[in-house]
């Protein structure tokens, strides 16, 4: 709990500075002859007080990091951890056991070896408490007695506290740039250290996938991890299945809210649509493996196909299907209503009827968007998870059987990433090239869909 | 107050009758209570103000209201002694009888032979490529536009100029073969060239088919009519021949309105 | 011309005509049946969920009538008060207590289907009220999960004879279950609840919250008002643009990759939960905001730059508490969505068996979505039920969140 406590110091140090920062000014403008200064006190407060709080946050942000490192550290070089056993699992968790002990939130041990290290913990623990305020109390003070002396009644706080407001605008605006980054960098890498023990050709075109985890990690065997199957399931469901459920129902109930529905019909359905719209994926899976797929296999039984899966590509895309309906509809929605009202007048005084002009005029015009919204639904639905890890299935079919369970590289992501192989293992580390495949693949498909749903609306403005 | 008519117009077969029309979007009037002829061989103009419901009028001789929710007609229109509003003339067939050319162009984002072929193959006019191209060539001829497009069909219709592609809305218009064309404010904009090449369009269309034009130019009206009525707030003050509207006016506010009083 | 009938007034046009209509009709069904179909798998998603949510909330139980006279247990105050209360009352052979009554009751075939950990009820009931010890009290006990499936007409032939002869006698009944919302997840369906995975899912949204909000609103503040038209802010806007639509799994991957890397000893706690989310969030709130930004007018700045106002007085003045109402409309927007969301959470641990509600933002907890998945996983019947109770619990909070959204955006859009 250390780093909140600090959190709090920083701010009351903060507000003290302002309080103290802003008597001063006033004291300024009491004394000067004209009674006027060159900024309101307030934003001498607020320089003070930025002057304080964001040196503080710095440390305690990397002091947060830090500070249980330097713990770990200095317990492991204590005599109580001689005989620790040397790595491993074991290791970490006699670890992790002393330290919930010794920062309170266990009450006693199971593992006997832990019952040395409790003591270590905490009067290290301690002692980086203690350094830590120190610290904090060091940084604030130095940094408020500096910005403090600077004020004067000509000093322009104003114009400098403005320009640290614009920094952190900035700042916050580049954590996007940053997150982008993040995911790259960390998929690129993981990646990489996949492929150092895998062939990336056996990985993109090898047909069997069925990696190991128990296997020994320094010999993996190549042929077991081809991705083919999973890129097959993902594109069956996400993309034939769903899309096959979604782009018509979608469209046509955009259509028919954008070109029919009277306003009443209207304002109830808009809001029933969003409702399903933010219905949570696990409630769809849920449903797809509860309901869906039982009745699909059901109807499979009563129509002589007696080999029906219960987990079956064709329940999860169904669903999905259902899922992206409100996203394609609203999708739609909007590009119909970007195509100019000219375009509908000019053809409904030919005398074509609302359908003729609806097939032949708007959709026609409104193509690239709906095409665009397409691509993202698409997009979402090969990154849905939660559906078809609850209702495709973990086996890597490479048919087209729509009955049987499929897997995809979603599923593969989560089934890898969740079981019990250790960190280093390949198959662990091939979710990271799954994800790097997953994102690139959608990073492709809503950059060229932003694109053309920007000139789109150009086109029309 | 009732509309002056001019009362040496020799009775021409009216194509179109308005009796006592009132249109209403939602509470407001914004026509009151217009009666006219509108003749088979002429063209006629509606001229006026800004905001005299000029524009307004047009839209309920091709029930193009009828697109916007809250507008309420009142009164009779008939074509041909049919009531459009009442009797079981259908409002697809109407248009296709009406025509109209809008304010501003609004070619579809189609090619320009897709343009023009468009409502021959809605309407099932046409039932093969031959008779197609016929009457795609035949409607840009006649709309003047088939010299400049002819090697360059397949370009999209909205990559013309803006007065090729108003006359490209006018081939499309009368690709249907209509009785009556609807121009609202067909030439507001276009740039002077353009725009005389439309009025000598429409003085070559005269004759063929029952022109009603909307325009606020009072020369635009005096160019290409032979007809003219003048609207102001919701009511038709005045109709007549255009010669005698322009240089014998009855009404006061015509005439301040033709001597640029105000408008 | 006018020597033939126009061709639009032929018969043939007419006869077309009907036909145009008819194919005009059926486009316009096609049209209804899709939204039809659309709304109607919502009703039935609903139905279905409360239809089965509705035992969720629900469980059978038994009356046993306990003697606290004759049980010889030492109510000693001072003792009750202390935190291992339950295990002294545990010595002092409370369980066996609680079997023998039960089978005075239940005779020994039904005293065998109590919960196994139903004394621990009686010893809650003990400590919040020690003078019970002195008179008889009548305790509602959860059955069995067998014999609550026996109830339901499922499980096995003879648990299902023992539940009709049990509740024939009026002794075994379904009961509202009210603990459901307070209780964390057990292995037990008679014993589970939610409140463990709800106070998780709250403690991960706080955090979500007070990242991805001061984080998005100053990123559309900056992005809207003061950024020069540069390749930097061009790279800005399709990073936030693609994150939007980045699949969530993969802020689960950088949440593992990234934030476990810095915090390894904080799996599956909700402030790594929470900063994940927080990520996924951010876009939503930067590209809402932006577009509630962009639709103050330009003359409100005009206005105040005019009065000689610096640029970041206009927007702090001005244009953000314009803009607020739109931006909080977005923000809910984005919460909701991070409520309901499960799989990046799966990948940074959170799908831990946690027995006991998380105590702070760095403790083991699940979510609410999680949740619902680990217990759509389990074979027991009885989870069935309470995945549904849980579904409902959590679609309720998220109609609420999109209600108050759609409330704000109605109460407080404006028409320039």
């Amino acid at each position: 709990m250390s780093p909140a406590i600090l959190l709090v110091l920083a701010l009351g140090l903060g507000l003290a500075g302002w309080l103290a920062a802003r008597a001063r000014a006033w004291t300024f403008r009491r004394d000067s002859s004209t009674g006027r200064i060159a900024a309101l006190p307030v934003y001498h407060a607020w320089y003070v007080a930025l002057w304080i709080v964001v040196p503080v946050l710095v440390f305690v942000g990397l002091w947060s990091v830090i500070a249980p490192q330097l713990i770990s550290q200095s317990v492991l070089s204590s005599p109580a951890a001689a005989d620790l056993p040397a790595f491993g699992f074991q290791r970490d968790a006699i670890l992790s056991e002393a330290r919930s002990v010794a920062s309170g939130s266990a009450k006693a041990v199971f593992n006997e070896a832990a019952n040395g290290l409790v003591e270590p913990y905490r009067a290290a623990m301690a002692r980086y408490n203690v350094i830590g305020v120190l610290a904090t109390l060091v940084i604030a003070f130095l940094a408020g007695a500096w910005s403090f002396l600077r004020i004067k009644p000509d000093f322009t706080a104003r114009t400098r506290v403005e320009k640290a407001v614009m920094t952190i605008l900035l700042l916050a605006s580049l954590v996007a740039i940053l997150t982008t980054l993040g995911i790259v960098v960390s998929l690129v890498f993981e990646t990489f250290r996949f492929f150092g023990m895998v062939s990336p050709l056996d990985f993109m075109f090898g047909t069997h996938w069925g990696p190991d985890p128990m296997s020994n990690p320094d010999s993996p065997d190549g042929s077991r991890y081809g991705a083919i199957p999973l890129f097959w399931g993902t594109i069956y469901i996400g993309a034939i299945i769903a899309m096959i459920v979604a782009i018509p129902l979608g469209l046509m109930s955009a259509i028919y809210l954008t070109q029919y529905a009277n306003p009443t019909l209207r304002k109830w359905i808009k809001p029933a649509l969003e409702v399903l719209a933010g219905v949570p994926t696990v409630v769809y899976g849920y449903f797809a493996a509860l309901t869906v797929a039982p009745a699909i296999r059901d109807a499979a039984f009563a129509v002589g196909i007696s080999n029906a899966s219960s987990e079956s590509a064709l329940a999860a895309g169904l669903v999905m299907g259902v899922m992206i309906i409100p996203f394609v509809s609203s999708m739609a929605d909007d590009s119909i209503a970007a195509v100019p009202q000219a375009m509908r007048d000019g053809s409904l005084a030919m005398g074509a009827t609302t359908s003729e002009t609806i097939r032949k005029v708007l959709v026609p015009a409104a193509l690239p968007g709906i095409v665009a919204g397409v691509m993202l639904a698409v997009s979402r639905a090969i990154g849905e998870t939660m559906i078809v890890v609850m209702a495709a299935g973990a086996a890597a079919n490479l048919t087209g059987n729509p009955l049987e369970a499929m897997t995809t590289v979603t599923f593969q992501i989560v089934a890898m990433l969740t079981g019990e192989g250790s960190f280093d293992h390949p198959a662990t580390l091939s979710a990271f090239a799954l994800g790097f495949v997953l994102f690139m693949v959608t990073l492709g498909l809503n950059f060229i869909a932003l694109r053309v749903v920007k000139r789109f609306r150009e086109a029309y403005e | 107050m009732v509309t002056v008519v001019h009362p040496n117009l020799e009775d021409t077969d009216a194509k179109m009758s308005a009796r006592d029309v009132s249109v209403f979007y939602g509470d407001k009037k914004a026509i009151d209570d217009v009666s006219i002829d509108i003749p088979t061989k002429y063209v006629t103009a509606f001229i006026g103000p800004s905001g005299c419901g000029k524009s307004t009028f047009l839209r309920t001789l091709n029930r193009m209201n009828d697109t916007i929710p809250s507008a309420r007609v009142e009164g009779e229109i008939t074509l041909d002694g049919e009531d459009i509003y009442r009797s079981r003339m259908d409002v697809v067939q109407l248009r296709a009888r009406v025509g109209m050319v809008f304010q501003k162009p609004n070619p579809f984002p189609k090619s320009i032979y897709d343009n023009v072929a468009y409502g021959p193959k809605i309407h099932g006019l046409v039932s093969n490529k031959t008779e197609t191209d016929e009457v795609v060539e035949k409607s840009l001829r006649r709309a003047g536009l088939w010299t400049e497009v002819k090697d360059r069909l397949d370009d999209s219709g909205t990559a013309l100029s803006g007065g090729q592609q108003q006359r490209l809305c006018i081939a499309r218009a009368i690709a249907v073969d209509p009785e009556v064309i609807l121009m609202d404010e067909p030439c507001s904009a276009l740039d002077p060239i353009a725009t005389a090449k439309i009025e000598e369009l429409i003085d070559e269309l005269n004759g063929r088919y029952a022109i009603v034009i909307v325009t606020h130019s009072m020369q635009q009206a005096a160019r290409v009519s032979q007809r003219t009525a003048f609207f102001h707030l919701g009511k038709m003050v005045e109709y007549g021949r255009t010669s005698d509207i322009f240089t014998n006016p009855l009404e006061k506010r015509t005439q301040d309105y033709i001597t640029g009083r105000y408008g | 011309m006018s020597d033939r009938l126009a061709p639009t007034r032929t018969a043939e046009f007419e006869a077309r005509l009907k036909k145009r209509y008819a194919a005009e009709r059926r486009f316009k069904m096609a049209g209804l049946g899709a939204i039809l179909f659309s709304v109607g798998v919502l009703a039935f998603l609903l139905v279905t969920m409360g239809f089965n949510g509705i035992g969720g909330f629900q469980r059978a139980e038994m009356d046993v009538p306990i003697d606290f006279t004759q049980a010889g247990l030492s109510g000693d105050p001072a003792l009750l008060a202390q935190p291992d209360a339950a295990q002294t009352l545990e010595a002092q052979g409370l369980p066996s207590i609680v079997d023998f009554y039960a089978e005075q009751q239940l005779g020994s075939e039904g005293a065998a289907q109590i919960s196994a950990s139903a004394w621990r009820l009686v010893a809650d009931g003990i400590i919040a009220d020690p003078t019970i010890l002195r008179e008889t009290v009548t305790f509602s006990l959860p059955a069995s999960p067998k014999l609550a499936a026996g109830l339901n007409g499922e499980g096995a032939p003879e648990m299902r004879a023992l539940a009709k002869t049990l509740s024939d006698e009026g002794k075994l009944e379904t009961k509202l279950d009210l603990g459901f919302l307070e209780r964390a997840d057990a292995t037990d369906p008679q014993q589970v609840g939610i409140w463990g995975a709800l106070k998780g899912s709250m403690l991960t949204m706080i955090v979500t919250l007070l990242m991805a909000f001061p984080i998005g609103v100053m990123a559309a503040l900056y992005l809207e008002e003061y950024a020069p038209k540069n390749r930097w802010t061009d790279l800005i806007e399709v990073s936030i643009n693609n994150l939007a639509a980045v699949p969530s799994i993969i802020f689960g991957l950088l949440g593992l990759a990234v934030f476990l890397w810095i915090f390894p000893n904080m799996r599956s706690a909700p402030l790594i939960g929470g900063m994940t989310l927080a990520l996924m969030t951010m876009p939503v709130i930067v590209i809402s905001g932006r577009n509630a930004i962009k639709a103050v007018p330009p003359s409100i700045r005009d206005g105040a730059l005019a009065v000689g106002a610096s640029p970041v007085q206009v927007v702090f003045h001005h244009v953000l508490p314009l803009a607020l109402p739109g931006i909080l409309t977005g923000t809910i927007i984005g919460m909701a969505r991070a409520l309901g969301e499960t799989a990046p959470l799966l990948m940074i641990g959170m799908r831990a068996f946690v027995a006991t509600p998380p105590q702070d933002f760095t403790s083991p907890a699940t979510v609410l979505p999680v949740q619902i998945f680990l217990w759509s996983d389990e074979i027991d019947r009885g989870f069935v039920e309470r995945t549904s109770a849980a579904i409902i619990v959590l679609l309720i909070f998220l109609l609420l969140m999109n209600g108050l959204a759609i409330y704000l955006r109605n109460r407080f859009e404006k028409k320039w």
